[in-house]
């Protein structure tokens, strides 16, 4: 935890409200955001016990596996969850706008630049929790390599028409999820984190309830007070006020209220089963479609709550302004769903179980590139993540006292001007270090000469710091207008890079060197999970 | 091990002859071997970067075009440097980015050393040096006949993956135990393939070629007699090493004596043993613990102006313990910018001070560590990771003197290690909670309580 984080969260303790970390929004929040909270059962991973999800805050689709062990029950669970995801996701593959991207030519290895398709917008999933987020990637996991009736007549079990492809969007989103910055499917208490320091720990930030109570307290209550009323208070039947934010529900409820439910609704199943005749079986029906009601009723009972919390906290982050580089990281995101969106329209198969050599390698080396640069990002959009740097000795801030002009060396002389910055700052100057301001949006490099106090040293109250400028200003022998800062200016200068380099190209998969086991040969198309002894329904 | 056939052993063994069959073995598989790779695990001050040298000139004089990756631009320059001492007539060529001033100027002025961006400039060498980042943007038709890859338990698999297309066989060269590479982001998704790109470079190497033959170097020419049992024992419990000198080869005496402050009383410890623990009262501090660092800062102010005069096997006359001979270690780098505005307050300029990252490779007489634990209210991976501790207690030719709060022992105990299982990972032995233990256990012995 960095400095300013455990400042603020102290502060938030003295207080008893959550201390703003940031003053502007750092993600990009769609207008029309598909907000999903899904429930497990407990003891069945991957068994979804039901699910609140739609567009429209006051018109949530409620969703429920009334018998989670039932296979058939899940696919049309699944079926519904397709029927509801997919048309909202497809509803932005239409509108694209024209965009160029760099490809290698084939023929002659160039690198040309070609036009291309970009979707205009992206679908954009919200979930309560980072759990959330897990359970997206394992239902996603779950379903892209079902095969239909379609696919293979002779499959057991045939999945219905659309949950493979439910399950390959699912995949990439939780995918997507893991790069820093993203932003297709998000979790609110990752979100509201971000955004605001409470009084409590990280871990017990991840409670949605506890979060929004130190954001945002009822009247006359402290976040402290609140929090703790959201994570513990029960009402006469020992149910949480406050249900958890799942997938995982509270063991109170799967006890005392689900379990008995859940039962009566198997009893009813099986009496119907062996109802005698027509009469018999009309009021059986009645008997299960109330006891089906029953279990609808629980599950909505401890999933909208959690509803109301994640467009609350959506209310709240929307007060932010976004901050200026969301968008550029937001077209990032759309990038990613429209290249997905062409590998599912040509055909290709599900993302293979695991990735090969080569595939592995390139995530992370995007992912990395995309972490260090959301840090630099958010510290130029915003001036307390600044700070925070600033703590740190990662950047520093001060006024321009001495603006002296010198020359670089050489054939045709370039200006280098020594610019003198008194800062109060600390800043962990290394000899010649590289630091970097933003000069109309682009970075400006200088090099750090030394410190300029009378002794030399610095003290505890900041120093004097000698930098030169090296680049940004022009071609000609004067800088250009504006491009070296004067006496009296404010200026902030980092010790880290602003833009991120592209790393170096790695092998086409097919030639994996032999260090790491050879080409992976032809891709298999893979099996769904066979059918084990332990699945009895 | 019984106490009577390890001493007949101990008289029996030569460190040299040791070294000297191992590198010959080495060699021969490098050279002469059929494998396409050869693998090496040095402990600290095995004589690394003399293999490395010498197989390179070997390779060279058998007439293979060779390509040497470093993990640094520092280490790339000496070995540059290395080799041009050794063979002042053979032509290499360093490699280098096009940042701004890329490499040493020292080699400007080498004559046989030619230097450029591009590799297309400097074909025909016998040997070209460059990091592995640069060596990623390397594009042939043709691979090299060999490589040596140094640090390569410091290298990530990834890294590999992008230069392993260089060459056709190549030589491995590294130390176990030394800090792991690691991610900026998560990577636990590809724990357990073989290929996890988080992981090492021989970690996925030997995972997909474990006929590879594998050598150690087994004697270590840095660490003196009082450090090689502790630290083979702590970090290399499956891999034993021996010091090259004897308990009486070095020495390390002041000549002003001490004024019974802490420091000096720690100092005088660790002159006389090889290691010193100043122990401050049980705090939790924040990470630039002001009085462990000004406490760090009067060590070495100490050891400065006492006279101290270092007696080893490499000359007959002692040696002054100048600024330059003295390190300080630290896990971050806030601390070791602490250490660095304190030391200047006492005037003192020229002591290396810097975290166990960038501290790898390096030697000097005396070391001064800030134990990573200290004044901690927690044991995160970070702190207890393995390679740290070894960085930071396996750079010294004399004594290491670290600084700590008490405690530490109790904080272990509060927090064993609790990272998830991870299924197809293989466990890495020892894990950072033992070697914590083992190594505060043996400077305990040699504790110095101080309340500055």
């Amino acid at each position: 935890m960095s400095l300013i984080t455990s400042l603020a969260r102290l502060e938030a303790v003295a207080t008893g409200r959550a201390q703003p970390a940031a003053t502007v929004r750092h993600r990009h929040l769609s207008q029309r955001p598909l907000v999903l909270v899904p429930l497990t059962t407990a003891g069945e991973a991957g068994a979804p016990l039901g699910a609140l999800v739609g567009t429209d805050r006051d018109a949530p689709r409620l969703l429920v596996v009334p018998q989670p062990r039932d296979r058939d029950l899940r696919f049309a669970f699944l079926a519904d969850l397709a029927d509801i995801v997919l048309p909202y996701i497809e509803g932005y593959a239409e509108a694209v706008e024209a965009a160029e991207r760099t490809e290698t030519d084939p023929e002659t290895g160039k690198r040309v630049k070609v036009e291309v398709e970009l979707c205009a917008d992206a679908p954009q999933l919200i979930v309560p929790s980072r759990a959330g987020i897990e359970f997206v990637r394992l239902l996603g996991r779950s379903m892209r390599f079902r095969r239909t009736a379609e696919q293979e007549p002779d499959t057991p079990y045939p999945a219905p028409p659309r949950v493979p492809l439910l399950g390959r969007w699912l995949t990439h989103y939780g995918e997507r999820a893991r790069v820093p910055g993203s932003a297709l499917l998000l979790a609110a208490t990752e979100l509201l984190s971000r955004h605001w320091a409470t009084g409590q720990s990280g871990l017990e930030d991840q409670h949605l309830g506890a979060l929004l109570a130190w954001i945002d307290p009822p009247e006359g209550s402290s976040g402290a007070a609140a929090a703790r009323e959201a994570e513990l208070a029960r009402d006469g039947d020992g149910q949480l006020l406050c249900p958890p934010a799942g997938p995982a529900t509270d063991p109170a409820f799967d006890n005392k209220l689900l379990a008995p439910a859940i039962e009566r609704y198997d009893r009813a199943r099986t009496a119907l089963a062996a109802a005698e005749d027509g009469l018999e079986a009309d009021s059986r029906l009645g008997a299960l479609t109330r006891a089906e009601e029953e279990i609808r009723g629980l599950v909505a009972r401890v999933t909208l709550p959690t509803w109301d919390r994640v467009w609350r906290g959506l209310d709240l982050l929307r007060e932010l302004p976004e901050g200026s580089r969301v968008e550029e990281r937001w077209t990032r995101d759309r990038w990613s769903f429209t290249g997905h969106r062409d590998r599912v329209l040509a055909g290709e198969p599900p993302q293979p179980r695991r990735d090969d050599a080569v595939t592995a390698a390139n995530k992370l080396a995007a992912r990395e590139r995309e972490q260090a640069r959301l840090e630099a990002q958010e510290a130029l959009d915003d001036p307390l993540v600044m700070a925070g740097r600033r703590l740190a000795g990662e950047a520093f801030a001060g006024e321009v006292t001495d603006v002296t002009m010198a020359y670089s060396e050489g054939k045709r002389p370039s200006p280098r001007p020594l610019v003198t910055v008194r800062t109060d700052d600390r800043p962990h100057l290394a000899e010649r270090a590289k630091v970097y301001r933003s000069l109309g949006g682009r970075p400006q490099a200088a090099e750090f000469v030394g410190y300029a106090d009378e002794d030399g040293e610095r003290d505890a109250d900041g120093a004097v710091v000698v930098l030169r400028i090296v680049d940004k200003m022009g071609r000609g022998k004067e800088p250009e207008e504006g491009s070296v800062p004067v006496k009296g200016d404010r200026v902030c200068f980092t010790l880290f890079e602003h833009e991120q380099r592209g790393g170096a190209k790695l092998p086409d998969p097919e030639d994996t060197p032999w260090t790491h086991g050879g080409p992976p040969g032809e891709p298999v198309t893979e099996a769904a999970d066979p059918l084990t002894e332990e699945d009895v329904l | 091990m019984s106490a009577p056939q390890a001493t007949a052993a101990e008289a029996a063994f030569d460190p040299g002859a040791a070294a000297a069959r191992a590198t010959d073995a080495i060699l021969r598989d490098t050279v002469e071997g059929p494998h396409r790779g050869v693998v090496v695990d040095s402990p600290p001050g095995a004589g690394k970067s003399t293999l490395v040298v010498r197989a390179a000139l070997e390779l060279a004089e058998a007439g293979r075009p060779l390509m040497v990756v470093a993990q640094t631009n520092a280490q790339v320059d000496d070995l540059v440097l290395r080799l041009a001492e050794k063979n002042p007539d053979l032509p290499v060529g360093r490699l280098h980015s096009s940042d701004a001033d890329p490499y040493d100027k020292a080699l400007d002025e080498l004559p046989q050393v030619r230097t450029s961006a591009k590799a297309g400039e400097l074909t025909g060498l016998p040997v070209v040096l460059s990091t592995a980042a640069k060596w990623a943007h390397v594009k042939v038709d043709e691979p090299w006949r060999h490589a040596i890859v140094d640090e390569a338990y410091q290298m990530r698999s990834d890294s590999l993956l992008a230069v392993a297309g260089l060459f056709e066989r190549a030589l491995f060269v590294g130390d176990p135990g030394q800090l792991d590479p690691f991610a900026i982001v998560g990577s636990e998704q590809w724990a357990g393939l073989s290929y996890d790109p988080s992981a090492s470079a021989v970690t996925t190497l030997l995972a997909h070629n474990p006929e590879l033959p594998q050598h150690r170097l087994p004697v270590s020419w840095r660490l003196p007699a009082s450090a090689a049992p502790l630290v083979s024992d702590a970090f290399y419990p499956y891999t034993p090493f021996r010091s090259g000198t004897g308990h009486g080869d070095r020495r390390l005496t002041f000549a002003v004596p001490s004024d019974g402050s802490g420091p000096d009383r720690v100092i005088d410890e660790a002159a006389v043993s090889g290691w010193g623990l100043l122990e401050l009262p049980r705090r939790h501090t924040p990470r630039t613990d002001p009085e462990a660092v000004r406490a760090v800062a009067a060590v070495v102010r100490r050891l400065l102006d006492r006279g101290g005069a270092a007696t080893s096997e490499r000359s007959p006359d002692p040696a002054p313990l100048t600024a330059d001979r003295i390190a300080v270690g630290t896990a971050h780098r806030d601390q070791a910018a602490a250490v660095r505005a304190a030391l200047a307050e006492l005037g003192v300029t020229d002591v290396t001070v810097d975290t166990a990252n960038r501290l790898q490779g390096r030697e000097y007489d005396v070391t001064v560590v800030l134990h990573p634990l200290s004044g901690r209210p927690d044991a995160t991976a970070f702190h207890l990771e393995t390679g740290r501790l070894c960085v930071l207690a396996s750079r010294h030719r004399h004594a290491c003197i670290v600084v700590c709060r008490a405690g530490v022992d109790d904080l272990l105990d509060d927090y064993p290690s609790t990272e998830p299982v991870q299924l197809g990972t293989v466990v890495k032995f020892p894990d950072g909670w033992e070697a914590n233990h083992a190594v505060l256990a043996h400077l305990t012995e040699h504790r110095v309580a101080w309340r500055p």
